[in-house]
């Protein structure tokens, strides 16, 4: 009896592990650890370069006590809520009227859904300009004649937050669509018919069935949306670069700025640290459900 | 999305359905329109967009703002076009696809058929990396790059963009894998077929269609990245970085028409992708809400 057999089939047993664990071990560097390397410098007085002065919670301090911060906040609040809230109801509304056996279904819904496969710099590009009062949608009316039409939103400090907002539900509703049909054409008609035997109206009929019946579908929505919220940077340096002034800024903008343009890069990581956290405060609970499920 | 268009229980009125189809004729307007913007107005001399209507086709037809925005438009300080950085892009993009699809391949079919004692942790610490902010990794990888002499170069981007998409990767290899008969792999390790003979025998014969999908998820986002890119590009800046510099630069006249081209250009291939495979886009994107 040799040993070499025996080597083979512990290495059968090992492989597997083996081919696993170099993802594994880059996970683990590139993500928990630059993770906790970044938390490490959100307590410190890094500024161009890394430091190791520690000096506290005085970065998160400083951080909550910036305008620019509170701003970027305030933003985020308005931007991420009207976002999944419009992106929702629209993508809900296009489902629900695209099930109702539409002639051209199969032209519509990649029509709905093209915006998804663009760059956000390239849907910035193209929002900038068409809201643009010189070249784009204001001058268009101006040419057709309704002389009064005013809509300066992308130039106004007050209102400029919206523009982003329009922009990404652009780019993203159709895929909320797609989404809430796949869930409506995942629903047994027999429910729906029973109902509608029983009385039950139209309105009836998706209040009370079908919407309930698409909860994971909305949780889904809501999960992809929040996340893409908070990632928001591409689209708002293409569409206002933040601007006018500050007043688009938003918490990705303002950690880029903070740590590699104005070398503050402890209340830069700190402001990353918190973006982390209200990300994980949606994932980690949904993950968890959605792994548990599985086993 | 179902293949097999049902009969719908609910049915709507007459004068319903007509408001159906104008919201939804209506929709696809607001979808199409900046599309058409950009389009003919890439293709319209500057005079024409500055002193007539947006919406307006061209008067003269020119294809002067692509070929200017290809090969002559000024990007950051040098007149060189987007053509450089189209390449920069695809350099970066065949590689981290083709080497984030195969691991996650890889992972997704140790994950289902070698099942061991806490992969569902592992698989759970691999997919939450998909979903965090980057920002919260910018500041140690700019380290790491520069240290590898990585930094400003291609292959540097190609391992930031592989590093962070094999969770969603092995994602879908694992979702898929999991439909797939244990008991087939079984019987071939009776058989005395090895790991890697069962995975190249038995699992990659029937992996097309979610090859497909990874292809074409990591395509679409490596190419449309700009973050990354903006961050560790350097001298090698991909496209999106390019063109937001084309656009962005306030030096000298703004050239409307070139930036338009410039923008369809950077959309082209990931709209190429998405006109040809759809079906597997939309289920990519599906995939992405974890449920495979």
């Amino acid at each position: 009896m040799s040993t070499a057999p025996d080597f083979r089939t512990r290495l059968q047993d090992w492989l597997p592990k083996l081919v696993l664990a170099p993802s594994f071990a880059v996970t683990l560097l590139f993500v928990y650890g630059f993770i906790a390397f970044t938390v490490l410098l959100s307590f410190t007085g890094s500024k161009m370069l890394p430091s190791y002065n520690f000096v506290g919670w005085l970065n998160y301090q400083k951080l909550w006590a910036l305008p620019a911060w509170n701003t970027a906040i305030v933003n985020i609040a308005i931007f991420a809520s009207l976002y999944i809230i419009i992106c929702t109801a629209v993508g809900l509304a296009l489902a629900i009227f695209l099930d109702q056996k539409i002639r051209g279904e199969g032209v519509l819904r990649p029509i709905y859904l093209y915006p998804m496969a663009l760059s956000f710099i390239v849907t910035g590009t193209a929002w900038k300009w068409f809201l643009d009062p010189g070249i784009g949608l204001e001058k268009v009316m101006h040419l057709w004649g309704w002389e009064s039409f005013s809509f300066t939103w992308i130039k106004d400090g007050d209102m400029a937050i919206y523009t982003i907002v329009i922009a990404a539900v652009w780019q993203t509703s159709g895929f909320v669509m797609a989404m809430f049909l796949a869930g409506l054409r995942g629903i047994d008609n027999e429910i729906l018919k029973a109902a509608q035997i029983d009385g039950a109206s139209n309105w009836q009929l998706y209040r009370r069935i079908v919407i309930p019946l698409l909860r994971p579908a909305f949780l889904s929505a809501f999960v992809i949306l929040s996340h893409l919220a908070i990632k928001s940077y591409d689209l708002v340096v293409a569409l206002t670069g933040g601007g006018p002034g500050r007043a688009t800024e938003m918490p990705a903008t303002f950690m880029y700025s903070y740590t590699f343009t104005r070398n503050q890069m402890g209340i830069g990581a700190s402001s990353a640290v918190i973006m982390l956290m209200t990300i994980a405060a949606i994932m980690v609970p949904y993950l968890y459900a959605e792994l548990k499920e599985k086993k | 999305m179902a293949a097999v268009t049902q009969d719908t229980a609910v049915s709507m009125g007459r004068i319903a359905r007509v408001f159906i189809y104008l919201l939804l004729l209506l929709f696809a307007l607001f979808y199409l329109l900046p599309l058409y913007v950009m389009g003919i107005n890439s293709v319209k001399p500057l005079a024409e967009i500055t002193g007539g209507n947006m919406m307006a086709l061209p008067q003269v037809w020119t294809l002067d703002p692509w070929r200017s925005a290809w090969s002559t438009a000024q990007i950051g300080v040098e007149p060189t076009g987007l053509k450089p950085y189209f390449l920069n892009s695809i350099l970066m993009v065949v590689p981290a696809v083709a080497i984030s699809t195969i691991v996650g391949a890889l992972n997704g079919y140790v994950l289902t058929k070698w099942r061991f004692r806490g992969d569902t942790w592992v698989f759970g610490l691999m997919l939450f990396s998909c979903f965090i902010p980057f920002q919260i990794v910018l500041i140690p990888m700019a380290m790491v790059l520069g240290k590898l002499g990585l930094a400003g170069t291609v292959p540097g981007l190609v391992l930031v963009h592989v590093v962070y998409g094999i969770g969603f990767t092995t994602l879908y290899f694992r979702n898929y894998y999991a439909a797939f008969p244990t008991e087939l792999v079984r019987a071939a390790q009776i058989d005395g077929a090895g790991f890697f003979q069962i995975f190249w025998r038995i699992l990659l014969p029937v992996s097309g269609p979610i090859a497909v999908v990874s292809v074409i998820w990591q395509f679409t986002n490596i190419w449309n990245d700009f973050l990354f890119g903006a961050s560790f590009g350097g001298t090698s800046q991909p496209m999106t970085v390019a063109l937001n510099n084309l656009v962005q630069s306030s030096t000298g006249v703004k050239e409307y028409n070139v930036h338009f081209a410039g923008a369809i250009l950077a959309a082209l291939p990931t709209l190429f992708v998405y006109f040809v495979a759809g079906r597997y886009f939309v289920r990519g994107l599906m995939a992405g809400s974890v449920k495979g």
